[in-house]
């Protein structure tokens, strides 16, 4: 498994609402443990980008979409939660 | 009460709904630039309400309107309007903007959220299509998803603002059940329910397997509104709350106009027939000619030429007119030239709301002048006991607004109660004429009688009569009243005929007496004649008398004279004494 697969996400956030920086930092620090230099995350404020969330289908914030590898995933909320995000990503294998 | 209210005018702080009723109840609409909660279990109707204020408000007042929902997906809401005739496609183009924000079945949590994301997308699509109505539909299905109260109470704040900032006449339907008062009030919508301008609460319930649908508005800041609850219907066209004095009803025109009951002695006995726009209840008993009545009068109707509309709640629309041709009331010519509609409702099943709006169609459809309901007692049936009157009763109002004649039938049951006017189903309150037919048990035949209970403005006839069916027609008899009782089948046909006997003795009797005083005046004017002979008779004799005496003495005085001049003797008597 020396092979990595590059990780692509995508984290829409509410400006600077809490719980959007609180989803910034955890997804960061999740990257940056478990992904190290195999990632790229690009945020959209929607405040900024109001058209790209609707047309998104983007309604709660913060949402973390992740773009690859396949298939789509979407998670919701602060990504506190790492041991569910891991799992969800699947990336719990990646963890051990 | 309510009727007398001044007509209804568009209020300006009112965005109108387009649904029947609802805009009476409420006085005009939903507040505008406020926020209304739209609360009621599944299937209540919450979706089709809040789409047909969008739609309303797109095509009527020029204000688009944005639907987000939460859980149907928006294909499924536009693909299910189309059968109230909506025109969504159309509409999506500029004035309606559907959202589909259901969260994805696989959708992971991690952490609390908001919803500011979606509240940014939808402030620009509001600047965009410069919206003015949005609906939010299914929120709980959203809030369910936040993991504590404060958050959901957070996010129902956040929206709420959001809502009055931008100037939004909004609605927000959640799922409720049961009795509002008792357990909203722990939930997050109970909550909401204080925090917004307007609530209405939807109500779906099954009494005795019938479906019944009530409405109330439970809270209107700054408007007075109709509290109670209003039964709805969701009808052909969406949306139908059922008011009975709609606060806009528009004076009737009424008319002294008279139209036949279709038998000429009622009509008589009714002061020349029902008023033209007056609603007329028969009761009675089973048997005892109500479906009969109805036809004469419906047949009458049609020989006026006047489009004529027969709802049979009992038998087959064929069978009424096989059986009225029994007694001569002949209707399949008015059915082949259109004239006539027969409608057998036995297939319309549900409410008696819904009855009264399949009626309403009905006679639209028909243009119809006057309208025939037999009977109108199957509306208590089952589930229908609490709605049924109020439902007559709008039935009434509506038929007089439109000026049709109306008449209905009532059945009384036999085995509950004997007396006159105590049906379970009180409907004789509201009807302007109230026949009643009885069966009337004497010496022991069962006849049957008609009495006429009321008829409100016009004198009528106190006599219970007798209701002959024959096929020659139907008809009331001569009354013959014997001991205080009116009598009725062979005891009148006794009495008619000694009657007849009677009347043969007097005539003779007074035939043979005329011939006599005949006699009798003959005979005076014969006396008369031989009285006036006689009388002549004895004018010609005296005449002849004095004749005969005047002769007699001069010849006398001549004979003295003579004989003195004979005699010579008495010289000496004076000259005077000579006759000259």
């Amino acid at each position: 498994m020396k092979k990595r697969i590059a990780f692509k996400f995508r984290l829409y956030v509410a400006g600077g609402a809490h719980n959007s920086i609180q989803a910034i930092t955890n997804l960061r620090a999740m990257c940056n443990t478990h992904l190290a230099g195999e990632y790229h995350i690009e945020i959209v404020d929607v405040f900024k980008d109001p058209k790209r969330a609707l047309a998104d289908g983007v309604f709660m914030t913060p949402t973390l979409v992740r773009l690859a590898p396949a298939p789509m995933l979407r998670v919701v909320g602060t990504l506190s939660q790492t041991a569910t995000l891991l799992q969800t990503l699947s990336l719990d294998d990646v963890a051990a | 009460m309510r009727s007398s209210r001044p007509p209804r005018v568009i209020a300006p702080n009112k965005a109108p709904t387009g649904i029947t009723g609802f805009d009476d109840i409420t006085g005009g609409g939903l507040p505008s630039g406020r926020t209304t909660l739209v609360l009621g279990g599944p299937g209540s109707g919450k979706t089709i309400l809040s789409l047909q204020f969008l739609v309303h408000g797109a095509l009527e007042h020029n204000e688009p309107g944005i639907f987000v929902a939460f859980e149907e997906a928006s294909s499924r809401i536009v693909s299910n309007a189309a059968s109230f005739g909506w025109t969504l496609p159309q509409l999506r183009r500029k004035m309606l903007f559907f959202l589909d924000a259901q969260p994805t079945p696989d959708l992971v949590q991690s952490g609390t959220f908001d919803l500011s994301g979606m509240l940014a997308a939808l402030q620009a699509q509001t600047k965009t299509m410069n919206a003015k109505r949005i609906v939010f539909d299914a929120l709980d299905i959203v809030l369910a998803l936040l993991p504590d109260h404060a958050a959901r109470r957070r996010e129902i704040y956040r929206l709420h603002d959001w809502l009055l900032t931008n100037g939004l006449t909004g609605i927000i339907t959640a799922k409720a059940g049961g009795d509002e008062t008792t357990s909203l009030s722990h939930q997050p919508f109970g909550f909401m329910q204080f925090m917004v301008d307007c609530a209405v609460i939807l109500n779906h319930t099954v009494v005795s397997g019938v479906s019944q649908r009530n409405l109330r508005v439970q809270k209107y800041r700054g408007s007075s509104f109709d509290e109670n609850e209003s039964p709805f219907l969701i009808g052909s066209q969406g949306i139908e709350v059922a008011v009975a004095h709609p606060l806009g009803r528009r004076t009737v025109k009424l008319s002294n106009e008279r139209v036949s009951s279709g038998i000429d002695r009622l009509d008589t006995m009714l002061g020349g027939g029902y008023y033209r726009g007056s609603s007329v209840l028969i009761t009675g008993f089973p048997g005892t000619a109500k479906t009969t009545l109805s036809g004469t009068f419906a047949e009458a109707a049609c020989e006026r030429g006047e489009r004529t509309l027969f709802i049979s709640f009992d038998s087959d629309a064929s069978e009424v007119v096989r059986d009225l041709r029994s007694v001569d009331i002949r209707l399949e010519r008015y059915v082949k030239n259109g004239l006539l509609r027969m409608v057998s409702a036995r297939a319309i099943n549900g409410s008696a709301e819904i009855y009264l709006s399949r009626i309403k169609s009905l006679a639209a459809e028909h243009s119809t002048r006057c309208l025939v309901i037999d009977p109108i007692s199957t509306w208590s049936r089952s589930g229908n006991d609490s709605t049924a009157n109020g439902i007559a009763e709008r039935l009434t109002d509506w038929a007089k607004s439109l000026g049709i004649t109306l008449l209905f039938t009532s059945l009384l049951d036999e085995m509950s109660n004997q007396l006159e006017g105590g049906p379970s189903f009180q409907v004789s309150t509201i009807a302007d004429t109230w026949i009643h037919l009885n069966h009337l048990v004497q010496a022991g035949e069962r006849n049957r009688g008609l009495s006429i209970i009321k008829s409100r403005g016009t004198a009528h006839s106190n006599q219970v009569r007798e209701l002959i069916l024959s096929d020659s027609g139907v008809t009331l008899t001569d009354t013959y009243t014997a001991g205080g009782e009116v009598l009725m089948g062979t005891l009148r046909w006794e009495k008619e005929s000694a009657e007849r006997a009677a009347n043969e003795v007097t005539a003779v009797a007074s035939r043979l007496k005329r011939v006599r005083i005949d006699a009798e005046e003959a005979e005076l004017v014969v006396r008369v004649k031989s009285l006036q002979v006689e009388l002549e008779a004895k004018k010609v004799e005296r005449a002849l008398l004095a004749r005969t005496t005047a002769s007699h003495k001069g010849e006398m005085s001549r004979g003295h004279s003579m004989m003195r001049e004979l005699r010579g003797a008495d010289a000496a008597i004076p000259a005077r004494k000579r006759t000259p």
